[in-house]
């Protein structure tokens, strides 16, 4: 079985595209639509790697990681931030809440395939 | 599926820009409210960042410099204006705008551009964005082909992970396994700082790690193995070897000066204890100065090194005389010579032996054990690998199955098998006309392979390997198979096959090379006029080669070629009719069985003989080459496997095996059937080499009924 990855975004065409590149790729996916939503599903569910955006409504990329880190299921999973250029602050502040990498919106499949297995080992 | 995902990006981003409308609106009441500032600002985020994935690169450009701003008033510097709403209500019309226009036509960028420049006028000064920051690329994929170019170098990395690089979800075993990817590595472990089990914490990571690596890939894919950690981690790498260094002798730094560059030792200490006379490493540890971990750590870098320059310092004079360039023909010379050496050692061979003198035996043994080296030698030297023709059949596979709308993919195997060179050359026709074939008639439509319960992408496998003195090529295609019947049929009507007989499989098949034939009902621009198998026919037997065709209906057609390795010299048979010597190739060669007059008499003159239940029929050499001796009582048959069929050939009397060197027969002689060349034996006499296919087919149009055989 491959390994399950959670993709939260709230915007549904990264979702569509992030979750195509990972299927194709080997991996399960299960989809969040912002950071509220995918707490409550990983508060329930054991996944392997989860990939965030940082700005979503409800809670926001930051907050999830923090609650990931504070959660005891998910606990020690790799976490990857989706951050855009501009967001160099959000990127530190990420990182401090526990964050293990990050990537750089615009990407390509092969660069988040990339990021994907380096973080997975 | 990109596609969808583009629908999806565009709906998505409808729904965004009208939520953004209101957003707007309702901000000219409330100019102060943080949330919908936000609001906005998370639209044109998203808008942005996803634009760019989706390729709506205008879009992604056009939206940063709202979102800009926006991100200014969403941090305080600049407050909600009525000018500042008009203009982003425009930018939403615009990027509305730019959204719906098809892909690859021009836009109006004039109306985008005032936009801007409205917009840019609203920021304070100081805060103007830096032109140029738009595009910060995301992580790099390393370049391959740049970094190993470059030299091979020694790292020394010490890793030392954050304590809390667990909970960051990084595994620093899998960064230690990326570094290894990299090259050769030695890795230590350090465990000095594990506290006491009281004061541990369980999820700190407290060990560290010294990782001796040697690679080509620079200092930058090094670091990019760390990119995430190495803010917080302590990451050190140090350049400690490089096959650029002057320094060539093998020996490494002494263990004490690693130390001491790696900080672990201070020089004062090191002195103190070289006073001391013993093993450097052991004090070291005795007295507690260094923990063992630490100097074993030295020492693999001791190692590492010294091993790493011992292999750098070998390698240059083995690569020196690896392969030097040669003019083929002076190959062609060599081997020509060493032919006319075969020769003259096999009548020194036969001299001495009716000589009897002892002394002269052994000198010619020696001589011929020689020659038989400097035979395979010299022969070896003209030998290549095929995949340089392999290659080219890719591009061919590729080419034809656009051409003709299917889906046809090539998998090779033992691209690496040696052949002659003029081997691989004649090949390639033969190779063009089969593959060719197996596209155009083999492999079906996707449609058709569809319906056949097959996927919808064909496959040629093209593979090479060695078999004996020969090389097989193989042809494999998943197509629909060979039609038995319709060739059957075919040939009967074109009077190749007799109706009555039921012919085996390989002999139906083999119909296939007959000239002219096909079964196709339409001419394709690539096959179907059925000139392709009678080349390759024609191809390989000038190779001396042999065909078999093995066809599943519906699975797949296999084509085997079988080649000799070399065509300047082969194994072949020497045989003896009358005074005259012949030589039969031994590759299609089965047996040799005797031939009475009794069995002679027993078949009423039908030359057919039974072996072993199986009736084959010959062909007398005598009687074909018109050899007026008298025969002997009892005469041998050849029995050969000719393109699936099994022939006789009558001789006086087998010799045995022989290395022939072939000679070719000159100009006069050149179209004479039957025969392909000359051999000169021991003795100076010369054999001709008979060629067993021909034959077989002169004897068989001879007697062809002649309506029959004007179908030709």
């Amino acid at each position: 079985m491959g390994k399950l990855i959670m993709t939260a975004d709230d915007s549904a065409s990264v979702r569509q595209m992030v979750a195509f590149t990972l299927k194709q790729n080997g991996y399960d996916v299960v989809e969040a639509v912002d950071g509220r939503d995918a707490l409550n599903k990983l508060n329930a569910q054991k996944v392997d790697m989860l990939l965030t955006d940082l700005n979503m409504p409800n809670m926001d990329g930051i907050g999830l990681i923090k609650g990931v880190r504070a959660g005891a299921l998910n606990k020690f999973i790799p976490i990857v931030m989706l951050t855009t250029e501009s967001q160099d602050s959000r990127k530190a502040e990420g990182k401090a809440a526990g964050a293990t990498g990050w990537i750089v919106k615009p990407f390509k499949p092969e660069q988040l395939i990339a990021v994907i297995k380096k973080v997975l080992g | 599926m990109m596609e969808e995902a583009i629908a999806t990006y565009r709906e998505e981003a409808g729904e965004l820009l009208a939520e953004l409308e209101t957003s707007l609106l309702d901000l000219e009441e409330t100019p102060d409210d943080s949330d919908l500032i936000n609001r906005v600002f998370r639209a044109m985020h998203t808008i942005k960042g996803s634009g760019a994935m989706f390729g709506f690169d205008e879009i992604a450009a056009f939206t940063h410099e709202v979102e800009t701003v926006f991100d200014m008033v969403r941090n305080g510097k600049m407050t909600v204006t009525k000018r500042l709403l008009d203009l982003t209500l425009k930018s939403r019309d615009h990027i509305l705008y730019l959204l719906n226009s098809p892909v690859g036509e021009d836009i109006d960028r004039a109306a985008g551009d005032e936009i801007i420049v409205g917009l840019r006028q609203l920021v304070p000064h100081d805060d103007l964005p830096q032109k140029g920051s738009d595009v910060i690329p995301a992580i790099e994929l390393p370049e391959l082909s740049e970094d190993e170019l470059a030299q091979e170098c020694t790292w020394r990395i010490r890793f030392r992970p954050a304590p809390n690089i667990l909970m960051c979800g990084t595994n620093p075993i899998s960064l230690i396994n990326e570094l290894r990817s990299l090259g050769t590595a030695h890795v230590v472990a350090q465990f000095d700082e594990i506290p006491l089990l009281d004061e541990l914490a369980g999820e700190n990571c407290y060990i560290y790690w010294d990782i001796i690596l040697t690679t080509s890939r620079g200092e930058d894919a090094i670091r990019d193995v760390f990119i995430f950690v190495e803010d917080d981690c302590d990451i050190r790498i140090e350049l400690i070897d490089s096959s650029g260094l002057i320094d060539r002798e093998q020996g490494y730094k002494k263990l004490g000066d690693i130390l001491v560059e790696r900080g672990d030792l201070s020089p004062v200490e090191m002195q103190k204890v070289l006073l001391l006379q013993k093993r450097f490493g052991e004090i070291l540890v005795e007295q507690g100065i260094v923990t063992p971990e630490k100097v074993q750590s030295a020492l693999v870098e001791q190692q590492h090194v010294k091993s790493v320059r011992k292999e750098r310092s070998e390698a240059p004079q083995q690569e020196a005389a690896a392969s030097i360039r040669v003019p083929a023909e002076r190959l062609d010379q060599l081997i020509n010579l060493v032919g006319e050496m075969v020769t003259v050692q096999a009548h020194l061979s036969q001299v001495s032996l009716a000589g009897g003198d002892s002394t002269y035996i052994a000198i010619s043994e020696e001589v011929e054990r020689l020659t038989n080296e400097l035979r395979d030698t010299a022969l070896n030297i003209r030998m290549l690998p095929i995949g340089s023709t392999f290659s080219k059949f890719k591009r061919l596979v590729r080419d034809l199955s656009q051409e003709l709308g299917k889906e046809i993919e090539m998998e090779t195997f033992g691209a690496e098998t040696e052949l002659d060179k003029t081997v691989i050359e004649k090949l390639n026709d033969p190779l063009v006309h089969i593959i060719r074939n197996s596209i155009d008639h083999g492999i079906e439509s996707p449609e058709a392979r569809k319906a056949a319960g097959k996927s919808s992408v064909g496959t040629v496998y093209l593979g090479a390997e060695h078999s004996g003195d020969s090389v097989l090529i193989t042809i494999r295609d998943d197509g629909a198979g060979l039609d038995r019947d319709a060739i059957r049929a075919k040939a009967i009507e074109r009077g190749l096959l007799s109706a009555n007989i039921d012919a085996s499989d390989r002999e139906i098949y083999a119909q296939i090379f007959a000239p002219g034939f096909s079964t196709a009902a339409k001419v394709t621009s690539v096959s179907g006029r059925g000139v392709g198998m009678d080349v390759v026919k024609r191809g390989i037997d000038g190779l001396r080669g042999s065909i078999g065709v093995d066809s599943v209906r519906g699975s797949g057609t296999t084509i085997t070629l079988k080649i000799p390795l070399t065509l300047a010299i082969i194994d072949s048979l020497l045989v003896k009719i009358g005074k005259d010597h012949f030589v039969l190739p031994l590759a299609a060669v089965e047996e040799c069985v005797e031939l009475t007059r009794e069995d002679i008499k027993n078949s009423h003159g039908r030359n057919l003989a039974n072996v072993r239940g199986a009736i084959i029929p010959y062909i007398s050499l005598r009687e074909h080459f018109a050899i007026g001796d008298q025969c002997p009582e009892i005469e041998q048959i050849v029995i050969a496997d000719i393109h699936g069929t099994k022939v006789g050939f009558v001789v006086d009397n087998v010799v045995g095996e022989h290395q022939t060197v072939i000679k070719s027969l000159g100009k006069m002689y050149r179209d004479v059937k039957g025969v392909s060349g000359a051999t000169i034996l021991g003795d100076g006499t010369v054999a001709l080499i008979l060629d067993m296919g021909m034959l077989l087919h002169m004897v068989e149009q001879l007697e062809q009924p002649p309506c029959a055989g004007g179908a030709r």
